[in-house]
């Protein structure tokens, strides 16, 4: 579809498509809600800003709680943030409605977690598919749904099965095909290898750089395994806390890291190595 | 290879055949029962009082299952009181089930001052003793067929709201609901479009049950004669004659507890049965 | 010495079909030792630390082989003398600590009862022992988790709790069921160094089950990898990580993750390794059952 060679690297020379600037992102804390009256707001995300270039991929990484599915959930608008702003390709779409962002909506995909919960159980992966392209009026969606199975390398028999019907790392392949299906030129994984078994984690990683590569994808990739954000990441962002502690090159934070926060999480990763240091 | 998934295939539940038959011949015997029924179910004989069923000594052949202290034919009465109970069964369940859903969905779906309305409704509602509130409905509408389904569509929404708003809620919660909003799905359509199919079940099992509920509170409000007109066939009537004279001809009472008794329980079962059997996710 | 857990040929079936889960198993843990159980969902490690706990689900039964702890067959021991046998030698550290945790009481009796309702200790020194446990697993205001409840602490918190309690009654044998799987990287440092601090003071005999290459790596002296049911490859961790043997490990050793080496790690497991120790596994069956 795609030509690949022309991917570029270098945010300037490309242009950003995704940014945000000072993005906050509060909840309500249902735990200390008064019996009348509305919850008080806990901050989870303070005043990120980021920008991705085109066909770049940016890691964002932390701990439980520090707010990094949240994030990225604020940059497709599916959690509405508190302040800021956040651009698609020149656009603010930080107040736009719901009938104003649809058109967008196509171009900003999600792939999620738990593929066992984000394919509706009761439907066939063909419908599932092919559901958001018949949303957007694609044409030829059948020759679709093929294409996008092969492009994530799964048989195009599938489309008549049901999820649960999958292994784990089928599942999430669907869910990857069901998001390319759409064209789009942003990606958005959250965690999608941390339940996967190693020996698909690798494989759903590879289809995925693949892809990327392929279809000249900009994807933010949200994991809490450095090793996997190493794996594919251009770009990488630590979190700690909802605030950004260390950003910058994939390289230049795992071979100097300046935070100390970066340094000890590095440092806990259990290297399949009884010779690590610091164990 | 060493994986079992999709090979476990579950035993044909036998409770969904065993009921689905029972229903299913209630429901025939119930459509054509003007053609199938020996007698009419309202001619008495005086002369033919109290005949035994069949297999008692001092029967008449003429009426199998014996007849009532006024010489009418139980067999018939039971026949044409499946008419009553599976009309009211049906359109109160179905109504039911539309209402109680339908609320339940919005409630779970939309939550906010929906959720708020509809959910403070269904708890004044639960607060009403539902018996009581079935004779004053029945008080103020007037006996009759109409009268009761109505009273049971007033009374048991909340069963169906209070479940499914749950249900809905579970639901909405779930990643392929906001894999759905990623695509620039519409608000209204991923209620009816993803998560109404996955409550689906729920509501089945519910109507289900709903429908044996229905039969029987027909049959408690004939017992205390506010259903329709009091010679007419329904089972709950019988079973109010019938025990007047259990010494004398217990098969007057009998039959149609039985009848009831297996009816009710078949509902359940076969709602059971059928989400085990067709639930995509179960099998 | 001889080994203080041996387990001998030990086979299970699922009820239902009939299908062997576990197959074959064999080994034995010396005091002091801790192996490692490694394999993927579905491998069946998880299988064989309940069956030496006596805690297997319902739907599968052992039908050969045995386990003998402390010198005793747990095979031809009664019931209760069975739970009373492991309930005073050994202890369990499960893998969730959410779900481990009675939510609806404190933390203290959790881990004082088994002292008291098995092992006949009085409540004063089961709570001076818990107290000192707590301590040991480097809780700060150990009296102020004890009144607490479970919610009311965090998940690394929680592990601890659980690890105090499995090690409270001096257990000679504990078997960690992924321990660390459900923590964030940097509190699992501290509770694998934990685990690994307390079962080398008290000289603890350890199964170690997990999935993670890594982990293994950094508490276990010995590891078996596991696929469907059966030990592909035994090993010193040494020799292990110097080079597997077996195809299927070298496979799960290129796929681990390695942030120091990225390319040479997260290598996809190739499609004819898995068919290969698919085959084995078959064959082992097919010979398993000529031979009954």
């Amino acid at each position: 579809m795609h030509d690949s060679s022309g991917a570029p690297k270098n945010p300037a020379a490309a242009g950003v498509l995704v940014s945000a600037k000072a993005l906050d992102v509060a909840l309500p804390d249902m735990a200390a809600k008064p019996v009348f009256g509305r919850a008080p707001l806990i901050r989870i995300i303070n005043g990120i800003d980021l920008d991705i270039a085109r066909g770049s991929v940016l890691g964002i990484v932390g701990g439980s709680g520090s707010g990094k599915s949240t994030l990225g959930r604020a940059l497709l608008r599916l959690i509405e943030p508190a302040a800021g702003t956040i651009e698609f390709d020149g656009l603010d779409i930080t107040r736009l409605g719901e009938d104003a962002l649809r058109p967008v909506r196509r171009r900003m995909q999600m792939i999620f977690q738990d593929p066992m919960s984000s394919l509706n159980p009761r439907r066939r992966v063909g419908a599932i598919i092919a559901d958001p392209m018949q949303m957007h009026g694609f044409d030829r969606i059948d020759g679709r749904i093929d294409d996008a199975l092969d492009h994530v390398g799964l048989p195009r028999g599938f489309r008549s099965r049901y999820p649960h019907e999958l292994s784990g790392g089928q599942r999430q392949r669907v869910g990857i095909a069901r998001a390319i299906a759409l064209e789009p030129e942003f990606i958005l994984a959250d965690e999608i290898v941390s339940g996967l078994d190693v020996s698909s984690q690798a494989q759903v990683l590879n289809v995925l750089a693949g892809l990327v590569g392929e279809l000249g994808l900009t994807l933010a990739f949200i994991s809490h395994d450095l090793s996997v954000i190493r794996r594919i990441c251009d770009q990488v962002m630590v979190l700690q806390r909802g605030s950004i502690v260390e950003y910058g090159d994939v390289d230049r934070v795992f071979d100097a890291p300046q935070a100390a926060y970066t340094r000890e999480l590095l440092d806990a990763i259990p290297l399949p190595d009884p010779q690590q240091a610091n164990w | 290879m060493l994986d079992g998934r999709g090979t476990v295939r579950r035993p044909l539940g036998a409770r969904l055949w065993l009921s689905g038959c029972w229903l299913g011949i209630m429901a025939l015997l119930a459509l054509f029962a003007p053609l199938i029924s020996p007698h009419d179910p309202l001619a008495q004989d005086l002369f033919a009082g109290r005949l035994p069923p069949f297999w008692v000594r001092g029967s008449d052949p003429a009426f199998l299952l014996g007849t009532d202290s006024l010489g009418r034919d139980v067999l018939t009465r039971l026949i044409h009181g499946a008419r009553i109970a599976f009309a009211v069964a049906l359109i109160a369940g179905l109504a039911t089930a539309f209402v109680g859903s339908v609320l339940g969905l919005l409630a779970g779906y939309m939550r906010g001052w929906v959720d708020v309305l509809i959910s403070r409704l269904v708890e004044i509602w639960m607060a009403f003793p539902p018996v009581l509130f079935a004779i004053l409905l029945i008080a103020v509408l007037g006996t009759g067929l109409t009268s009761i389904i109505i009273a049971i569509v007033v009374i048991d929404w909340t069963r169906f709201c209070r479940v499914v708003r749950a249900e809905a809620m579970n639901q909405s919660a779930m990643d392929y609901v906001s894999s759905a909003i990623v695509a620039g799905r519409p608000r209204r359509d991923i209620l009816w479009r993803e998560i109404l199919p996955n409550v689906l079940p729920t509501i089945v099992v519910l109507l289900t049950l709903e429908m044996g509920i229905a039969v029987i509170v027909e049959a408690i409000l004939s017992f205390v004669n506010l259903s329709i007109s009091t010679d007419a066939p329904t089972w709950g009537g019988m079973i109010a004659e019938g025990r007047t004279s259990i010494h004398q001809a217990w098969w007057v009472l009998a039959f149609p507890l039985g009848v009831l008794f297996l009816t009710v329980l078949s509902f359940s079962q076969f709602g059971e049965g059928l989400k085990d059997r067709f639930d995509p996710v179960l099998r | 010495m001889s080994a203080f857990l041996t387990v001998g040929n030990l086979s299970a079936v699922l009820r239902g079909n009939r299908q062997r889960v576990l197959r074959s198993v064999s080994f034995s843990i010396d005091t002091g030792e801790v192996l490692g159980l490694v394999g993927e969902s579905g491998a069946g490690k998880s299988m064989i630390g309940k069956a030496i706990l006596g805690i297997l689900p319902s739907a599968i039964e052992i039908i050969e082989g045995e386990i003998v702890l402390d010198g005793q067959d747990l095979q031809t021991m009664l019931p209760a003398d069975r739970r009373r046998l492991i309930g005073a030698t050994a202890a369990l550290i499960p893998q969730d600590p959410l779900t481990a945790l009675n939510p609806s009481r404190r933390i203290e009796p959790q881990i004082t009862n088994r002292l008291v309702d098995i092992l006949g200790w009085s409540k004063a020194d089961a709570r001076v022992r818990a107290l000192e446990l707590l301590n040991e697993v480097h809780i700060d205001n150990p009296e102020r988790v004890m009144a607490s409840y479970p919610h009311e602490l965090s998940g690394g918190m929680r592990q601890r709790v659980l690890i105090a309690s499995a090690f409270a009654a001096n257990p000679k044998l504990v078997v960690a069921d992924e321990p660390t799987t459900a923590l964030d990287v940097t509190v699992q440092k501290q509770i694998l160094r934990l685990i690994r601090d307390l079962q080398q003071r008290h000289a603890t005999a350890m199964v170690f089950v997990t999935h993670d290459l890594g982990v293994v790596s950094k508490v276990c002296q010995r590891l078996s990898v596991l696929y469907g049911g059966k030990f592909v490859e035994n090993a010193s961790v040494p020799d292990f990580f110097a080079g597997p043997t077996h195809a299927y490990s070298r496979a799960l050793l290129a796929a681990t993750p390695k942030y120091t080496d990225p390319d040479a790690s997260l290598v996809p497991v190739d499609e004819a390794v898995i068919e290969a120790v698919a085959a084995e596994v078959a064959a082992a069956d097919e010979e398993w059952r000529h031979a009954r």
